[in-house]
């Protein structure tokens, strides 16, 4: 027999049990009348020679070793009953809970996808992330670096313990039948998918003879792309594809839900039949490689021989790899920085979930309060305090279970929607759901919960004298009670505070930011990447005249004022940063400061409406041939001249090439980084440079990641289609792609500060309402127990308005304290703020001026109606109640 | 009537194997039955028979069923496990040793222990 069988057959033991017991004393007995012993003689020696039956049942019972968990089952069956006879209290507490535990479930399912479940890889663990290190190299400004296309094959050639795959990230146009469309191209060696261990979804992944210059074109398709053009159907494999204007024959189709860098590619080529020039150079680094550890080969193992294949390098080709190493790093999901996002609307909820916790402890307390004389009763007949202490937690275990599935429930339904909430992408969105972390977390949280609420009364049960109590019937209130009564709503109180003054700081943040000029006038600005042919972009002589025919062709639309080609907008990713020098003596390259360069057509300033503040933008006179020239901004003119006049000065820019550049203009700044992040931001000095002016060999990088400016008369996005037909070329194959309003891109970029105010808003409104049913709940509760007290005052005179006050007097107590711990941690809370969100002020007073107030008086307002009950006492009823 | 003596400890359970090895049978015989072979030295306190019997099943040392008496009752017999039976000989080994060792001791004359 099992535990399990002894919980569910307890009944048949007991009777068995019985049965045994009974035919013992009936055979004894039996045996001592045929001995001649009168029958009730004779039971009575049975009986005594047995030792009191009942004795003897309990020893056995206690002989089956599960008595814990027999004891449990009745604790439990007694809990459940408790709990149903006070279904208001039971539900209360339980929705308390439901709310906290779901909040927190929320919370925690985005962060277990986002952050903390492994690579959807087979042994993630074994998988490695190769980068390249120098030192003068920035990792936290620029990330981690790349590898050189040629460094990469050396190392994939050398390594013994790694297993190298590279990709290159790119972009190009899909044409042929239909609208022509731009699509993301991942360039991948042909051992991508066995190193990474995915399984093509169909057909098969590139062969190593593939994964050279002049093999054939193959492709394999992304599943969402092969959905989109092929609709899923399976003759796909063995179709040409054309890729910017190239043949390609698909040989495979991705899983789906296959990601590189976060993102799903839309087709993939090999990366060796990539003959362009910067691939055979070891000056540019484009290539991200992974890598999977060989069998017994360890990460330390990895690094070492990396380190040695690098120093082997560098004396070899020592002007690129000088000072160049390679360095191996598990690989981890790319999240970006979302995850102190993350932990911070953790650590919110984590707050509501300790004030529910706080609120039901004290409900339970105060149940347990009155519940004394029964508890009493139990010690005096024989319970232990063990025994007592059991059967308080196991109710309120049984409270947290209940609360915690609801809360499961509620996660279960909320997730979704919140997700949907999110502002902007969500990273590894797909791998957010329901697992046994999440569950066995729901579970801790609801257990910890039940332990945390559950755990003062049931200390506190049997800790009383029991005949003073038996006898006092409960009337005195005893001094331990009520400050474990305070300090719960104290508690409540500051945690509250802290949620309060965070929303609040929150609030103020973005009442500010959204005040604050971007530098552009975003009304009515369009703004779209633009592919031009690709035909057009193999030859380099013919782009100056395409961008000039685009521009042209956008004039005619109607609707549109001005428009401009611009190779980065702002609040949007993308950036140059180009390092610049006042005077010829240029120091060396991470001695310079940095500066935004946008290069532009000269209408971009009226498109964007940016206030010119001296000398004059481009004009088309400012092409190949004329003088270099650049516009700066206030900051860069200030940086770089201070208070002199920068007209006519000179800058010196050694990473573009060319120059140096005659300063004819200065205009207003620009909020580039976006309304909130652009105090903050490291590089804040910009200038424009004419794209005319640029030099061929730069033509054609340019062109792919150019973008187009449109200032309209009417609404901007109605304009798109008629743009989309103008601008689609001879051939039809220019794309537009990734259109946005300026409009949408500035409100975006205080998406994140107005969703976390959102947030904040709803956990602190849900902690204020938690503090106050607390409050009122404790206080409700602390004059009910002292209605005698209060009839005896009342009898000798004391005033109802008296009375009301002694009791306000009392909660008034508890919420100073309350709200002066809560300032001191709101305080903190505000330090920790100002680290995670961008734009974010230092903890104002206005804050805190604002939002104590708001609290003291909702919970005034809640002592009101049992200070209000408390005046009221009837002094005859009181004294002659019990 | 000779004086009774108490069981030393843990060989109540060593009895009650003993007794059951000889096949199934019921709680009130094992109390007979021990009384009886022991001609009356051994008293069993019936009170902690019935904890020792189930605290032996629940251990596995031991089986029960419901069966009928000669008299036409139900009670429940018990019976050995095989790991009753191993535990048993393990037992009655030990108890032995230890009896010869203590009957050793006690034959020491007085004057030869030094």
């Amino acid at each position: 027999m099992n535990w399990w069988q002894r919980l569910v057959g307890r009944k048949t033991m007991e009777e068995q049990l019985d049965k045994e017991v009974r035919f013992h004393l009936e055979q004894c007995a039996e045996e001592l009348m045929a001995r001649g012993v009168a029958p009730e003689e004779a039971r009575r020696r049975a009986r005594l020679a047995l030792g009191g039956p009942e004795k003897v049942k309990e020893e056995c019972r206690d002989a089956r070793g599960t008595r814990w968990l027999e004891d449990f089952w009745q604790d439990f069956r007694y809990a459940l009953r408790t709990l149903r006879r006070k279904p208001g209290f039971t539900l209360v507490a339980m929705l308390t809970l439901a709310l906290g535990v779901g909040a927190s479930t929320v919370m925690f399912t985005v962060v277990n996808g986002v952050l903390l479940r492994p690579l959807p890889y087979p042994q993630p663990g074994r998988l490695v992330a190769v980068h390249g290190h120098t030192s003068t190299w920035n990792t936290k400004a620029f990330g981690e670096q790349n590898l050189a296309y040629p460094d990469f094959l050396d190392c994939q050639r050398e390594s013994h313990s790694l297993v190298l795959a590279g990709s290159l990230f790119d972009g190009g146009t899909v044409s042929g039948s239909g609208d022509p469309e731009y699509v993301d191209l991942q360039e991948i060696s042909s051992n991508l998918f066995s190193v990474l261990g995915v399984n093509v979804r169909q057909g098969r992944a590139f062969l190593p003879e593939e994964d050279h210059i002049g093999a054939a074109p193959v492709m394999i398709l992304g599943y969402s792309f092969w959905q989109r053009h092929f609709a899923g159907r399976p003759e796909a494999l063995g179709a040409s594809v054309t890729f910017n204007g190239k043949l390609y024959t698909v040989v495979g189709i991705a899983p789906p839900g296959f990601r590189m860098r976060d993102s799903e590619p839309d087709v993939m080529t090999p990366l060796g039949q990539d003959s362009a020039k910067f691939l055979q150079s070891r000056g540019p680094h484009p290539i991200g490689a992974v890598a999977r550890l060989r069998q017994g080969a360890t990460l330390a193992e990895a690094q070492a021989e990396l380190q040695l294949i690098g120093r082997h390098l560098a004396e070899q080709y020592k002007d690129t790899n000088a000072d160049r190493s390679f360095v191996a790093q598990q690989l981890r999901p790319h999240v970006g920085d979302i995850g102190s996002t993350l932990w911070l609307l953790l650590g919110a909820v984590g707050l509501v979930l300790l004030i529910a916790c706080a609120n039901v402890a004290s409900l339970l307390l105060a149940r347990a309060l009155s519940r004394e004389r029964e508890l009493a009763m139990r010690v005096a007949l024989g319970a232990s305090r063990g025994r007592l202490v059991r059967q308080c937690l196991t109710e309120s275990g049984v409270l947290a279970l209940s609360g915690g599935a609801v809360g499961v429930g509620i996660a279960a339904l909320g997730c979704q929607p919140f997700i949907a909430l999110w502002p902007g992408n969500l990273p590894r969105v797909e791998e957010i759901q329901f697992d046994w972390r999440v569950l066995l977390f729901a579970l801790a949280v609801a257990l910890l919960s039940g332990f945390l609420f559950g755990l003062a009364p049931a200390l506190r049960a049997p800790a009383r004298e029991l005949e003073q109590v038996l006898r006092g019937g409960g009337r005195s209130v005893a001094g331990g009670s009520r400050r474990l009564h305070s300090s719960f709503v104290i508690s409540e109180l500051a945690l509250a505070v802290v949620l309060l003054v965070s929303a609040g700081m929150l609030g103020h943040t973005l009442l500010r930011l959204s005040s604050l000029d971007p530098g552009i006038n975003v009304r009515n600005v369009l703004v779209s990447r633009m592919a031009l042919s690709p035909s057009t972009l193999a030859n380099t002589d013919r782009i100056r005249a395409a961008w000039q025919d685009v521009l042209e062709r956008a004039r005619r639309v109607p609707g549109v004022q001005a428009v401009a080609t611009v190779d980065t907008f702002p609040m949007r990713e993308g950036f140059n940063e180009v390092g610049y020098w006042p005077t010829a003596d240029v120091p060396e390259e991470n001695k310079r400061p940095n500066a935004l360069a946008t290069s532009v057509s000269p209408e971009y300033l009226e498109v964007m409406g940016i206030p010119l503040r001296r000398g004059r933008f481009f004009t088309d006179q400012d092409r190949i041939g004329s003088e270099v020239v650049v516009v700066i901004d206030e900051v860069l003119a200030q940086q770089a001249f201070g208070g002199q006049d920068p007209i006519g000065k000179q800058l010196w820019m050694p990473d573009m090439g060319y120059g140096p550049f005659v300063v004819v203009g200065v205009v207003g700044h620009v909020r580039h980084w976006g309304l909130a992040g652009d105090d903050q931001a490291q590089v804040r000095a910009q200038f424009y440079y004419p794209f005319a002016q640029l030099p061929d060999k730069y033509l054609k990088r340019w062109s792919e990641l150019m973008s187009i400016a449109v200032r309209t008369e009417v609404a901007p996005l109605s304009e798109v289609e008629s743009l989309r037909r103008e601008l689609r070329g001879a051939a039809g194959d220019q794309v537009l792609y990734g259109v946005h309003t300026m409009e949408q891109l500035a409100d975006d970029s205080l998406a994140l500060q107005r969703f976390l105010l959102m947030l904040f808003s709803i956990f602190a409104g849900l902690a204020l309402l938690l503090a106050c049913i607390g409050i009122y709940g404790v206080l409700a509760y602390l004059t009910g127990q002292r209605v005698p007290e209060i009839g005896i005052r009342i009898a000798l005179g004391a005033s109802p308005s008296g009375v009301m006050w002694m009791v306000l007097r009392q909660s008034l107590g508890m919420i100073l304290v309350g709200v002066a711990i809560g300032a001191a941690a709101a305080f903190a809370a505000g330090r920790i703020l100002q680290r995670l969100v961008q734009g974010m002020q230092p903890a104002e007073l206005l804050s805190f001026a604002e939002m104590v107030p708001v609290l003291v008086l909702a919970a005034l307002f809640a002592s009101l109606l049992p200070a209000r009950r408390a005046s009221r006492v009837n002094p005859v009823i009181a004294l002659r109640q019990d | 009537m000779q004086p009774k003596s108490d069981l030393p400890q843990g060989t109540l359970d060593l009895l009650i194997l003993k007794v059951v090895a000889l096949g199934p049978v019921h709680g009130y015989a094992i109390a007979q039955r021990l009384e009886q072979v022991s001609r009356h030295v051994v008293q069993v306190p019936q009170g902690s028979l019935y904890p020792a019997l189930h605290r032996l099943e629940n251990r596995g040392l031991l089986a029960a069923d419901w069966k009928e008496t000669e008299t036409g009752r139900e009670a429940k017999f018990y019976r050995l496990t095989g790991k009753g039976r191993a535990q048993l000989e393990k037992e009655a080994a030990s108890w032995e040793r230890l009896t010869e060792a203590v009957s050793l001791i006690l034959k020491l004359s007085e004057g030869g222990a030094e």
